[in-house]
């Protein structure tokens, strides 16, 4: 099964972060990311900048509006995410739990939704 | 076959499937990999055994022929839905490919009921829906049980066991018995639902019997199955603490069935073989120093069960014990035990104190045993009028027909002391 991992941090936390631990959270990430390609669960996975850069898109009454934001009023903003391979729940959270973020944030693991391919 | 035979045929149909029904099922959910599609299954098995063995005569092994006549009927039953949905018979294919041995092969663990309880107590699950599930599929406990147990609405309760299983099957939450390395973190949980599931044997929620044998046998065995594959001392605690209250089923309920009360009771009848037991596995965990909530109950169970009367108690052991179990695990129904505890220790007055201080905060307002544990304080501090408010209050919240017996009749005596108007 194909699992969306979430990552969620608190951006505040992770800014206060000195250069070195900074570097240092950088390579567990590089670490990691080798580490599940290697294991075969590695589908894709990219860090967002911060939540400060998001522009929310909706259309009303035929329009286009675009908007700032949006920020929801939680401590913990979507930072990145991976998209892996697992061979069930249990796999999907061993991979999510060695995330270096699972130390400081919160990981959301969801499954994918699989549709059928019209034939 | 003689009308004799067929009676004692669907005696032995009624007979397996009391003893054997919750092992089917969780061999069936292993081979179809899906509950709905297993609880079908089981339920077509048992109605074929009840067509089948009347005629033919009990199989040798009922319980292989129920897994076999299940999984066989559940395929049928797919390829001829595939008619209508051709993944059906894709699927069937697949289940019909598996020999039903194969999955059996985890190491260490060949119950499926365990690799059902671990399923069930899933911490992906909300803790509801785990405990619900696990009362349902593992102990076979109807709907309306479980939601008695809990103080809620069957139609709440049934929702959490779909909203468990939608999430068993979409999320992909594998029927599995957890790593070495991921099981003691998964043990917490399978702990909580099997000690849910002896205390509705111990003391069943409703009905006629105040106590369902079956049901806390069925705790005891997962419990020791739980000892037997992990060397955790909590596990061994929980065993200890159900034999412990286990030991004192014979002598709780009269001849009559009739509740009788700890000091009451005759200890002649306490099982000494469950409390031996009992009292060495609670040493051995407390030994270990990584024990907690479970192992010090049952610490506090064995005090009272090595006690030769109610009256040579060793009360401040208990007092002493409580104090550490409200610091590891911090609950009003604790509290409340403690107080009771307080009470035999310093005083009646000492231990009504403090079960006021807990209502006063709003807490254990709808629990009935708070409300007799206040009644018997104040009858025995001859506060009758209070002890009648408090034995009125339990009697509304019980809906045990030994307990509220019980109840009455304090209340009967304690009215024939009352002055009358």
């Amino acid at each position: 099964m194909r699992y969306l991992c979430l990552i969620y941090d608190e951006e505040q936390k992770v800014g206060a972060l000195s250069q070195k631990e900074s570097e240092a959270f950088m390579g567990e990430y590089f670490a990691f990311t080798d580490a599940i390609k290697k294991s075969g669960h590695y589908v894709g996975g990219e860090a967002l900048q911060p939540v400060n850069t998001a522009t929310a898109v909706r259309i009303r009454n035929g329009k286009v509006s675009t908007t700032d934001g949006p920020f929801a009023e939680t401590k913990e903003q979507l930072g990145g995410y991976y998209l892996i391979n697992a061979r069930d729940l249990n796999d999907a959270i061993q991979v999510a739990s060695k995330i270096p973020s699972a130390r400081l944030g919160t990981i959301e693991v969801r499954p994918i939704q699989e549709f059928e391919q019209p034939q | 076959m003689s009308e004799d035979a067929a009676e004692r045929a669907r005696a032995a149909v009624d007979a397996v499937y009391r003893a054997e029904s919750r092992r089917v099922l969780a061999t069936l959910i292993r081979l179809l990999r899906d509950f709905d599609l297993a609880e079908e299954a089981l339920h077509d098995a048992f109605t074929a055994a009840l067509e089948q063995w009347p005629l033919e005569g009990v199989p040798a092994n009922p319980r292989a022929w129920l897994v076999s006549t299940g999984r066989f009927k559940a395929i049928d039953g797919l390829r001829r839905r595939s008619r209508f949905d051709a993944s059906l018979d894709q699927l069937a294919q697949r289940l019909d490919a598996d020999a039903p041995e194969s999955g059996g092969g985890d190491p260490g663990v060949e119950d499926d009921r365990l690799r059902l309880i671990f399923t069930c107590c899933h911490p992906a699950l909300a803790l509801d829906g785990q405990v619900a599930l696990t009362l349902r599929t593992v102990c076979g406990l109807t709907t309306e049980e479980i939601a008695h147990a809990f103080l809620t609405q069957p139609p709440t309760l049934a929702q959490r066991i779909v909203r468990a299983k939608a999430k068993i099957r979409d999320a992909g939450i594998p029927y599995e018995v957890p790593t070495r390395a991921d099981l003691p973190g998964r043990l917490d949980g399978v702990l909580h639902v099997i000690y849910l599931v002896f205390n509705e044997g111990y003391s069943a929620s409703s009905g006629a019997s105040l106590t369902r044998p079956d049901l806390s046998a069925e705790a005891i065995r997962l419990g020791r199955l739980l000892v037997e594959l992990l060397s955790e001392p909590e596990a061994a605690g929980l065993l200890a603490l159900m034999l412990l209250h286990d030991s004192r089923r014979a002598a709780r309920t009269s001849a009559a069935g009739e509740l009788i009360l700890l000091d009451d009771q005759d200890r002649s009848l306490w099982n000494r073989n469950q409390i031996a037991e009992g009292a060495a596995l609670v040493e051995r965990a407390l030994a270990s120093r990584r024990f907690g909530p479970y192992t010090l109950q049952a610490a506090i169970a064995a005090v009272h069960a090595e006690s030769p009367s109610a009256s040579a108690t060793d009360w401040a052991q208990i007092v002493g014990l409580y104090d550490v179990l409200l610091r590891a695990d911090p609950s009003p129904v604790v509290e409340l035990n403690r107080a009771v505890a307080v009470a035999m220790r310093d005083g009646l007055a000492a231990g009504l104190t403090l079960i006021d201080a807990i209502f006063a905060r709003g807490e254990l307002t709808d629990y009935h045993l708070a409300h007799s544990a206040r009644a018997d304080l104040c009858r025995r501090l001859g506060k009758t009028r209070d002890a009648r408010i408090s034995y009125e209050r339990a009697l509304a919240l019980t809906r045990q027909a030994p307990e509220r017996r019980f109840l009455e009749r304090r209340l009967r005596e304690l009215l024939s002391l009352m002055p009358r108007r």
